[in-house]
């Protein structure tokens, strides 16, 4: 079974974020909506919120259930969800 | 270096007025991100993976220790205390805030910066060779062209809305720093038999999907002609440039298809169209005023090659390591120039973090007449440093770890950032060079193998100039797993040259290695003291190519 979530950047700060069953938006994928069947339902509520200006280009993605939740099934969204694989040079600085 | 005036600093003011109005009506909802997106782009603000990314101009690389210091302020204010320096010499903010956007443009326009001319399909950020100005070998200061080019093209009217992006190079020297035969123009100074000083001028290169060697269309165009010319090749691409084919809309393309001669004759006809009937005349007074902005500073006399720092490279080898690999001969004696390395085993190409920026800047007021530039290897340079500074320069560079004796060898890697934080990339690049640059971090070995460049690209879009690494890796993304493309024997330099696929992708658990049984190859069948394309060149694929998938 395909489950599906919907993600989208926040609009005021352009951070990655995540349809939540009760129609918010959180930055933790793990609190996604996953769904396997209505998400073009699931998407076009997101969209609604696009034109609502709190996100901006929501889209679907692949997910699985994890224990703590859903988690990205696609490597470059498990990138987005979750941040740059990366230490981040200015790590540490104020 | 070019001061802004009433006019420039009245632009900038307007402008960031302009856009704190526009973001405040993308907030309210007043503006849908199908209205926003194009004016937000003209500012340099990108919507990447993560967040809003703001690409900030660095006009021909060159910066002040202020301008520096602003940056790292901007990073830390408004940003994650880091940036990237990229390979058209501009630095990149990886974490904007929208909200935030219009106060850190604000802070970059009070010491002369902006974001224009970064995003969008008009004539970008003019590059110009590092060195700009202070090389030993250089003909003229091409940043005086550049910086003309600069108050030419911005805003200009009738080329704001190009097929397509239009990126130009400007090199002052026969030795080519700017990749110039890479962009859609570069621009080579050069003399001609009566000695006068003007441009060769090449036209359609570039690299992404399609790569290809800009052609010479004109061997010398003299100084004063040389907007007029521009406007010719800007007005025969943007009304013959695809518009209907994103992937075919760049110059490069025009330039290909009609051929050489034709697109040679066009820019010809409709160059003595533009003169006829009246081109832009540069104001002498004009060119004078900005040329006087490029004149050499006053050099405070210095000792030629001091006995002092002839004393530490013979007691100290790495001291003796890092000046023969990170300096470059200067044009007032007693001189030098001192590249610093932002490519430190293990670090992503090209990033400081702010702490970093304020050494650095530090550094420029202490020993480089308060100027920085930056390389389009993605390195800071100081230019004007004194040699008998150079033990001091050393010991502050090795204090923030950009003192690595790599520049120009196989760990100065060029690299996009790559899926980490592009939403175009189809793999990470950034990693890989981490890894390659711990797998050579030995420098007795690194020294060895000699100068050798190998680019990194996330995707076929080739930000980090694979094509013309002497070694390229290309990721590619196959059902969901990343690999790697590799090319040898492309090079950015005068004879510029496309790299050639010398086989299957390696997958991301293999490519380090592959990497080095490439390199080992080299080392093993290579003639004393030939360089890496020569003896690829020499010896041709088979070799290396059994080589590198011998294991797999």
């Amino acid at each position: 079974m395909t489950l599906q979530a919907v993600t989208a950047n926040r609009l005021a700060d352009g951070a990655v974020v995540f349809r939540t069953p009760a129609g918010a938006w959180s930055t933790d994928v793990a609190a996604a909506a996953a769904v396997a069947t209505g998400e073009a339902e699931l998407l076009k509520a997101a969209e609604a919120d696009a034109a609502r200006q709190i996100v901006v280009g929501p889209y679907l993605i692949a997910v699985a259930a994890g224990a703590a939740g859903p988690v990205p099934t696609v490597h470059r969204e498990r990138i987005r969800a979750y941040g740059p694989s990366i230490g981040l040079p200015g790590a540490g600085e104020g | 270096m070019y001061r802004y005036d009433d006019f420039d600093r009245a632009f900038l003011e307007e402008r960031v007025a302009q856009f704190r109005d526009q973001v405040s009506r993308r907030l309210s909802g007043e503006l849908s991100e199908d209205e926003f997106k194009p004016l937000r782009l003209m500012n340099g603000l990108y919507l990447q993976l993560h967040a809003y990314m703001l690409r900030i101009a660095v006009p021909y690389g060159t910066l002040s220790s202020a301008q520096m210091r602003r940056l790292a302020e901007v990073a830390r204010r408004f940003d994650r205390g880091y940036g990237h320096f990229t390979t058209r010499q501009n630095i990149q903010l990886n974490w904007i805030r929208l909200e935030d956007a219009p106060d850190a443009i604000a802070a970059l326009a009070e010491v002369d910066m902006h974001a224009i001319q970064t995003s969008g399909n008009c004539i970008r950020n003019v590059t110009a060779d590092q060195y700009a100005g202070v090389a030993a070998d250089e003909i003229e200061d091409p940043r005086v062209w550049a910086e003309i080019i600069r108050q030419w093209s911005t805003l200009h009217p009738e080329f704001t809305f190009l097929p397509r992006k239009f990126k130009i190079a400007v090199t002052g020297a026969e030795l080519d720093r700017a990749a110039i035969r890479v962009h859609d123009i570069g621009l080579r100074m050069r003399r001609d038999a009566a000695g006068a000083v003007g441009f060769e001028v090449v036209v359609g290169g570039g690299l992404g999907r399609t790569p290809l060697v800009g052609k010479t269309i004109r061997e010398f165009l003299p100084k004063a002609q040389l907007l007029a010319y521009l406007e010719a090749v800007l007005r025969v691409y943007n009304a013959l440039g695809r518009r209907d084919n994103i992937y075919k809309a760049r110059i490069k393309i025009l330039v290909h298809d009609v051929g050489v001669e034709t697109m040679r004759a066009m820019v010809e006809e409709e160059f003595a169209a533009v003169r006829t009937e009246g081109a832009i005349a540069l104001d002498p007074d004009l060119v004078a005023t900005i040329t006087g902005h490029f004149a050499p500073p006053a050099y405070p006399p210095a000792p030629e090659a001091p006995a002092e720092v002839a004393v530490l490279e013979g007691v100290d080898r790495a001291f003796a390591r890092w000046r023969r690999t990170n300096t470059a001969p200067h044009r007032e004696p007693g001189y030098v120039i001192v590249n610093l390395s932002l490519k430190p085993a293990g670090r992503p190409p090209g990033d400081a973090t702010s702490a970093e920026m304020e050494a650095v800047a530090d550094m420029a007021d202490r020993f480089s007449l308060g100027e920085i530039r930056v390389a389009h290897e993605q390195n800071l340079v100081l230019p004007h440093v004194r040699q008998a500074d150079l033990p001091g320069v050393w010991e502050a560079a090795k204090a923030i770890g950009f003192a690595t004796p790599n520049i120009g060898y196989l760990t100065d890697i060029i690299a996009c950032p790559g899926m980490d934080y592009c939403a175009l990339a189809t793999a990470r690049s950034i990693p890989v060079a981490q890894r390659i640059s711990e797998r050579f971090r030995d420098l007795d070995r690194l020294h060895d193998i000699g100068g050798l460049r190998l680019n990194i690209s996330g995707c076929i879009n080739a930000c980090g100039h694979h094509h013309v690494g002497h070694i390229g890796l290309l990721g590619v993304d196959k059902n969901g797993e990343e690999f790697y493309q590799i090319t040898v024997g492309g090079s950015a330099e005068e004879e510029t040259a496309i790299g050639r696929i010398i086989g299957p992708a390696v997958s991301s658990a293999d490519v380090v290695d592959a990497v080095e049984r490439l390199v080992e190859a080299y080392v093993d069948l290579r003639r004393p003291g030939e360089p890496f394309l020569d003896a690829w060149r020499r010896i041709g694929p088979v070799p290396f190519k059994e080589r590198v998938y011998a294991a797999g």
